[in-house]
């Protein structure tokens, strides 16, 4: 589906991504994984045409205008706060003629949210939640999702991986996440992209880790990174 | 949930193994439907994916059969849970008579040690 080849990114003098390389399979949930500040966000924005390489480029079969085929999910904040969840349900149904609003109000339920919240009062737990109700209600073939689960505690996590298990629809749709926390994500990845200082190390299906190597993602990481 | 797997064994081997062993323990009848793969993947915690995988190797094994627009079912066959049975059996005690062997027990060690292990839990 996608085919990212020999992708470098500079910012001034600065190398951010130094050749990476990866390919990245319909109908599949795939981690972008690896330590702080080695490139797994510029990837993803590279990725999602926000951010345009150096050199290299990212093939994606048979199209052209790539907001029509992705949804992107930013780390930071960046809805109006002073929206309340309903008004941006609306907002972004408004804007994206693939958003599924009875999804949507299931997405709602599903995470106990109260769709008259402001959003400058909700909590990091229920902001991280509307966050992914509103990609996962698209029915965008390539979900991006950058940090879902990070600084979230482990409840959230959990409802938050239940949520992408129930909503996600991997007959006709992909997923693309970037994640520290592999324990609980592991169980939900068929494939991790390991990146480390600024380049893609490799690229693995994680049940094949535990047949070959025999151990859980976690050590297998370290192993790569010590 | 997830974190429930151990990391030295494919997560999809893992819940399918589960299954043959509620299927043999009588958990689980012969024609029943097992869930949905959605329902299960949220049940595990896991990659829908991976409890597709799941149901590929039970019927891979004969064990279950998927019919068109209905879902997965338990096979029909006792004959099919039958030979299982004995297969895990064989499993199991081949797994136990290495482990003990290793430890350094001869068979008729192990042999007496079993009919001790039956007296307790006679006397229990």
């Amino acid at each position: 589906m996608i085919r990212i080849a020999n992708v470098s990114k500079k910012i001034r003098f600065k190398h951010i991504l130094s050749n990476c390389k990866a390919k990245i399979d319909k109908g599949k949930i795939i981690g972008i994984i690896g330590e702080n500040g080695c490139g797994k966000t510029t990837i993803l924005k590279i990725i999602a045409g926000i951010m345009q390489p150096s050199s290299g480029s990212v093939k994606i079969s048979n199209i052209n205008d790539m907001s029509n085929v992705m949804a992107y999910c930013h780390d930071s904040d960046y809805f109006y706060p002073y929206f309340t969840i309903k008004q941006l349900i609306d907002y972004y149904q408004s804007q994206y003629s693939d958003f599924d609003i009875e999804k949507a109000n299931r997405l709602i339920e599903f995470f106990h949210l109260n769709e008259n919240e402001k959003i400058k009062y909700l909590s990091k737990g229920q902001l991280g939640r509307v966050k992914i109700t509103v990609t996962l209600a698209r029915k965008a073939p390539l979900l991006m999702l950058d940090e879902p689960l990070s600084g979230l505690d482990p409840l959230v996590k959990q409802k938050i991986v239940k949520g992408i298990i129930e909503y996600v629809d991997l007959d006709n749709q992909t997923i693309l996440l970037t994640t520290h926390e592999l324990l609980e994500v592991e169980p939900l990845l068929d494939e991790v992209i390991v990146m480390r200082e600024g380049t893609i190390v490799t690229q693995r299906e994680v049940e094949d880790i535990r047949i070959t190597e025999g151990k859980g993602l976690n050590h297998w990481l370290e192993e790569i990174y010590l | 949930m997830a974190q429930h797997f151990r990391t030295d064994k494919p997560i999809y081997l893992q819940i399918a193994d589960q299954i043959i062993q509620e299927i043999i323990s009588g958990k689980k009848h012969t024609g029943d439907k097992l869930p949905s793969v959605r329902e299960l993947a949220l049940e595990e915690g896991v990659n829908p994916n991976t409890i597709q995988r799941v149901y590929r190797e039970l019927e891979g094994k004969k064990i279950a059969v998927t019919k068109r627009g209905q879902g997965t079912f338990v096979t029909e066959s006792h004959e099919v849970i039958d030979r299982w049975r004995k297969e895990l059996v064989k499993q199991y005690v081949e797994q136990f008579m290495q482990d003990m062997k290793g430890l350094g027990f001869t068979s008729d060690e192990i042999q007496s040690n079993l009919s001790q292990y039956k007296e307790r839990e006679v006397n229990d």
